[in-house]
């Protein structure tokens, strides 16, 4: 099964549901944390990394001295890649998506491939928790053939929870897609109102099963809630503004090894989890 | 010699547009006559990506040596040094204004992006 762990808003407690999830389950699970962009699992759960590899983006790779600079690639590339200028031909590596079009078009088998670094991906594990995440390449712009990658090492025996980044955007939606539930991390302000009713809309797109976390469940209004009753979205965990667990969290501990009795709520969500992505 | 300028406008009187690959017209202007082309630049106002780097390659097609703009990023200037095209960064007034005084030698050639990239 794979439930990941989404919000709209960033900053409501994604990594923190995810992360005490996992190790309250303990065992036959694993964690993708998928927000490539500032992966920050490892923090509160401080794997040992058994793996890392370098994860490439192809890209073209033009020989001029076969180029007659008919500007065929330059034609198919949407995203202005390749350009040709006269007798002059540019290729822009941070501008390709690696659809491969211009190498297939070209006629005198001018465009090889060679690759730009997207990142990187580390493997590891903690008490049986298996941990695979992805860290973007800085100034790299494009980060869903990365989060594909760190997708890649789902293990179908194994609980899988992800760590979505936050949004609704492409990245979002990359490491969420054909998961068999979308637990959605919220606060009960007007902003994480907002973004919650724009990842519900996106969830509810891409058909999957899905249900509430309200955090910090103490402050702001009542209108996550009327909201979560309108649309039929059912609250399956509520956790306070504590300090206790606010203090725990600025220590990179998890809120399950500081406060041992969250542990059984932690299994609980994930026993109604279990019964609704059925 | 042919002058690039992005404008607000259609005319010699118009406003320099700051944006380069996203500037509402370009200007090209011969120095001598001052005689004009206006060049719509809608098409590449609502590309998904690489505004700059297409328009770079129109006005080369159009014959532009030097271009005159308010702000050129990363990958219109590798475009533009790749078929020489030299630009005056930081150019603001009237398009006639800024062909005068780049005649007169009042603006220095760049020799870099003066903004970051987009995404």
């Amino acid at each position: 099964m794979i439930i990941s762990v989404a919000s709209g808003k960033g900053g409501t407690g994604k990594t923190t549901i995810a992360t005490n999830l996992a190790v309250s389950v303990g065992k036959d699970v694993q964690i993708l944390d998928c927000d490539v962009e500032e992966p920050n699992a490892h923090l509160f759960l401080n794997p040992s990394i058994i793996e890392t590899e370098k994860v490439m983006a192809p890209i073209p790779e033009v020989d001029e001295t076969k180029c007659t600079y008919c500007g065929k690639c330059a034609d198919i590339c949407r995203f202005r890649a390749i350009i040709v200028l006269g007798e002059t031909i540019l290729t822009f590596a941070e501008m390709c998506h690696s659809c491969g079009g211009c190498m297939k078009v070209c006629p005198e088998g001018a465009i090889s491939e060679t690759g730009r670094e997207l990142g990187i991906v580390e493997r590891g594990n903690r008490n049986g928790v298996g941990f695979v995440h992805g860290r973007l390449r800085v100034g790299e712009a494009m980060s869903p053939p990365l989060i594909r990658k760190v997708r890649s090492f789902t293990n179908p025996e194994l609980l899988t929870i992800i760590d979505a980044p936050p949004g609704t955007s492409c990245p979002v939606i990359t490491s969420m897609k054909n998961s068999d539930f979308v637990l959605l991390v919220t606060e009960p302000t007007p902003f994480g109102l907002n973004d919650l009713m724009l990842a519900v809309e996106a969830v509810r797109i891409l058909k999957m099963p899905h249900g509430l976390v309200i955090n910090r469940s103490d402050i702001g209004d009542g209108q996550v809630k009327e909201y979560a009753a309108k649309k039929n979205i059912p609250v399956l965990m509520e956790i306070p503004f504590s300090r206790k667990i606010a203090e725990a969290y600025s220590r990179g501990q998890l809120i399950v090894d500081a406060m041992p009795e969250w542990r059984d709520k932690f299994l609980g969500l994930y026993h109604r989890i279990k019964e609704l992505a059925n | 010699m042919k002058i690039a300028v992005t404008s607000a406008g259609t005319d010699l009187d118009s406003q320099i547009d700051p944006r380069f690959g996203r500037a509402a017209n370009i200007i090209i202007v011969d120095s001598e006559t001052f005689e004009f082309e206006v060049l719509d630049n809608k098409e590449n106002i609502n590309a998904l990506k690489g505004a700059g780097i297409s328009a770079a390659s129109m006005i080369s097609r159009k014959g532009a040596e030097v271009l005159l703009t308010g702000f050129c990023g990363p990958n219109a200037f590798k475009t533009l040094k790749a078929v020489k095209i030299g630009v005056a960064n930081d150019v603001s007034g009237t398009i006639r204004d800024a062909v005068k005084a780049y005649m007169e030698g009042k603006f220095a050639l760049a020799d870099a992006p003066n903004t970051e990239g987009q995404w």
